[in-house]
């Protein structure tokens, strides 16, 4: 088995190897660790997506707006660098779509990390397949299959806004159990439990 | 009266860095002190006659347990080499989680001799291996099979009967990453099982001595006696592989800084210092001498540094006994101002480190502040603007701003990755091959080429906007804006002029490790000697704090 460490530190030199420039490498290495400890295949991906990619011609998404498209498709260490960096601005774009984006698991560690600059869950979708981005500390998915993904023709991203996933109703009612843990207090206990003077204009 | 933190821009340069010397704060007398109510013990010793075999030492306490698996393994003289591109070695260790089962230390067995080819597993923490130091060793077990104790005067001219080559650690050929132990309280100091590696292969390497003699000779044997054994360290030698550490974990090598830093800065605030304070430090600080007058080496560096390491230290020591008084208010900022004005950077670095001795209270709150969780500041602000990152590069980059890049000397080195071994190397740019497959190490011109960039750029561009065209310079943007939140965190220093000491770069670290007796080969590796004077694992419930200074050699 391969330790994380071994994983950034042979992804950063791979990528560096291929062209990129030491800073991005740090980022790949970063976000590869980050996809195999989530239990999603990054280096799997990066690996065909690397053997291709002197061959291959590939779009750098350098600004990211509402909707994104290109006919040849997007790489996505460069698109997702560039969602990562410009997330303060994009964030109140809402909704954002890219088509035709290639290798798009490689996308995913740069949306998770931008979820916790953000402090806020994001939903993205990767044609039928969906992830829910918690804040870069877990990735919710039922793409389980684990196998290397080409391209993504359509990919949606949704900032959720912050709210609970229970009702009120549901709160109330597990709050009166709590409330079980409660002692009624006597008057006498009102005066003096809390600790503090009974006139406060001293 | 409050003093202020040392100028890191004086502090951070790399010759100050290379006259540090060990403390209190060290990782390996940390180590001890942390590990000292811990059970040891010697699970296994299965050495045949020539002491070749198996052997596995133990540090347990409530449920957790670190086992040390040796490897003793015949090799001939031909084949034992202190360099990296070795494949062989005397023997060869792991330090297990856990206590090892059969088919642990059977699977060990296999990898372990066989260091960066072999495959470690999660269960593992650290690996290492040495070589026998063949005259001292020899001749210390042919005086115990005959009955005699070694002389000790060839012991002290070497200190150890081992070197180690190498200690690995946090996921390196297959060993366990940090995140899976770092919420372990005993291992929370940077190092600790790597420090512990250390510590138990010193034990072995008496043993496997003792258990030689012991077999040549049954009937005369004598054991190896406690006080020579306590004398006793484990050697390492130590090349270039090391110094990249420090340029590429900024955030860590500042805390390690800001905690000496931070030591002293209290230390100087103290307005009365008790008698027995006072005792204390001169104790250690007469008692070290022997470290220094004993410290031998062949590199003219050294012995240069040493000679007016001692010239000052006797000026330090007449100044003490016949113009200072301990009775004055702030009797160590006076201590430091004196040495400040009168003696040189490896004197004055040695009575900083002389100065933590009496102050556990000071001392020991620091030591967890010495780790750092690097991933939490990895990720650049890119909703910070040019005039942030302006900022930044001329306050903490003022010095390395000054630097000519245009200059051919500025540029002469370059630090690269060799293909046979994966470790850092470094080669003339005007001589050698591949530097166009440089390691980002020469962090001072690509902080110059980033300044440069960002000249003409207006203060209130974002850093997200303006890593779409400069994505080459991302790695010294990140750098900066980590260096905004630890001052410390940056050598203020050209690591590829021409004028570069790589051993400067070792030093350092391995003052941090605790290290003794640095012994430069070249200035590229040296050789060093860790936990002499050192008590044993038995002795460790009521060891003396001080041990560092109870050598005898």
């Amino acid at each position: 088995m391969k330790s994380f460490s071994e994983i950034d530190t042979a992804v950063k030199r791979a990528t560096k190897g291929v062209g990129f420039s030491w800073g991005i490498s740090e980022e790949v290495g970063k976000n590869i660790r980050l996809l195999e400890m989530f239990g999603l295949p990054g280096l799997k991906n990066l690996n065909q997506y690397y053997k291709i990619f002197k061959e291959k011609k590939f779009q750098n998404l350098s600004l990211v707006s509402k909707e994104n498209s290109s006919k040849i498709p997007y790489c996505p260490i460069i698109a997702g660098t560039s969602f990562l960096d410009q997330i303060n601005n994009i964030e109140e774009l809402g909704e954002i779509k890219f088509e035709n984006l290639s290798f798009p698991i490689l996308f995913i560690p740069f949306i998770s990390r931008a979820s916790e600059i953000i402090g806020k869950r994001i939903f993205l979708t990767i044609d039928e397949k969906e992830f829910l981005l918690n804040f870069n500390q877990s990735i919710y998915s039922n793409y389980l299959s684990g196998d290397i993904l080409e391209k993504g023709d359509q990919i949606k991203i949704k900032f959720i806004d912050n709210k609970n996933m229970f009702s009120e109703k549901e709160w109330e009612e597990l709050y009166k159990l709590s409330e079980d843990t409660f002692v009624e207090e006597t008057d006498k206990l009102k005066q003096s439990a809390a600790g503090a003077g009974l006139t406060d204009n001293d | 009266m409050e003093i202020q933190l040392r100028d890191p821009k004086k502090i951070m340069k790399l010759s100050k860095l290379g006259s540090f010397h060990q403390s209190k704060l060290s990782f390996l007398r940390s180590f001890l002190k942390e590990f000292k109510d811990w059970k040891y013990n010697r699970d296994l010793f299965d050495l045949d006659e020539n002491g070749f075999g198996r052997a596995v030492y133990s540090f347990s306490k409530d449920r957790r347990v670190y086992s040390l698996v040796c490897f003793a393994n015949k090799i001939s003289d031909d084949e034992r080499s202190d360099r990296v591109i070795a494949t062989k070695w005397d023997a060869a260790f792991v330090l297990h989680d856990g206590v090892p089962a059969k088919k642990d230390i059977d699977r060990l067995s296999n990898n372990v001799p066989k260091q960066e080819v072999g495959r470690m597993s999660y269960k593992e923490l650290t690996l290492s291996r040495a070589n026998k130091s063949v005259r001292i060793f020899k001749h210390v077990v042919e005086s115990l099979a005959n009955g005699k104790q070694p002389d000790k005067e060839k012991l002290s001219k070497v200190g150890y009967l081992y070197r180690t080559t190498a200690v690995y650690g946090s996921g390196k050929f297959g060993l366990a990453d940090r995140f899976r132990i770092k919420n372990r309280d005993e291992i929370y100091g940077p190092f600790r099982l790597e420090m512990m590696l250390v510590y138990l292969v010193r034990q072995f390497t008496f043993d496997q001595a003792n258990h030689i003699a012991r077999h040549k000779n049954p009937k005369k044997a004598v054991e190896l006696d406690n006080e020579i054994c306590r004398n006793l360290g484990i050697g390492n030698s130590t090349g270039l592989g090391m110094a990249p550490f420090i340029v590429n974990h900024p955030a860590l090598l500042n805390n390690w800084i800001l905690a000496r830093e931070t030591a002293l800065k209290k230390i100087r605030e103290i307005k009365k210092i008790d008698k027995n304070e006072s005792k204390i430090f001169v104790n250690c600080l007469k008692k070290s001498l022997k470290n220094v007058t004993s410290w031998t080496t062949d590199s003219d560096f050294q012995k240069k540094k040493i000679k007016y390491l001692i010239t000052d230290l006797n000026k330090f020591i007449n100044f003490l006994e016949k113009e200072f008084s301990f009775e004055k208010d702030f009797a160590f900022n006076e201590i430091y101002q004196w040495c400040e004005k009168k003696l040189g950077d490896e004197c004055i670095e040695y009575v900083v480190s002389m100065m933590m001795e009496p102050y556990d209270d000071i001392i020991n709150p620091l030591l967890s502040s010495m780790s750092v969780d690097e991933d939490k500041y990895f990720t650049i602000p890119t909703n910070k603007s040019i005039s942030d990152l302006r900022d930044i590069l001329e306050t903490r980059y003022s010095a390395i701003l000054k630097i000519d890049f245009t200059k051919k000397d500025s540029n002469q080195n370059f630090w690269f990755i060799s293909k046979n071994k994966e470790e850092p190397r470094l080669a003339d740019r005007y001589l050698d091959k591949g530097s166009e497959l440089e390691q980002p190490l020469a962090i001072a011109r690509d902080i110059c080429k980033l300044y440069a960039r960002i000249t003409n750029q207006k203060n209130k561009l974002k850093i997200g906007k303006f890593l779409i065209e400069n994505n080459d310079l991302r790695h010294v943007v990140r750098r900066a804006f980590i260096t905004d939140k630890f001052p410390y965190a940056e050598i203020q220093d050209n690591t590829i002029g021409s004028n570069l000491m790589p051993i400067d770069m070792l030093r350092l670290k391995l003052s941090f490790f605790g290290a003794l007796k640095f012994d430069p080969r070249s200035d590229k590796w040296l050789r060093i000697n860790m936990f002499q004077g050192a008590p044993l694992p038995n002795d460790l419930k009521s060891f003396d704090d001080y041990w560092v200074y109870n050598s005898l050699n």
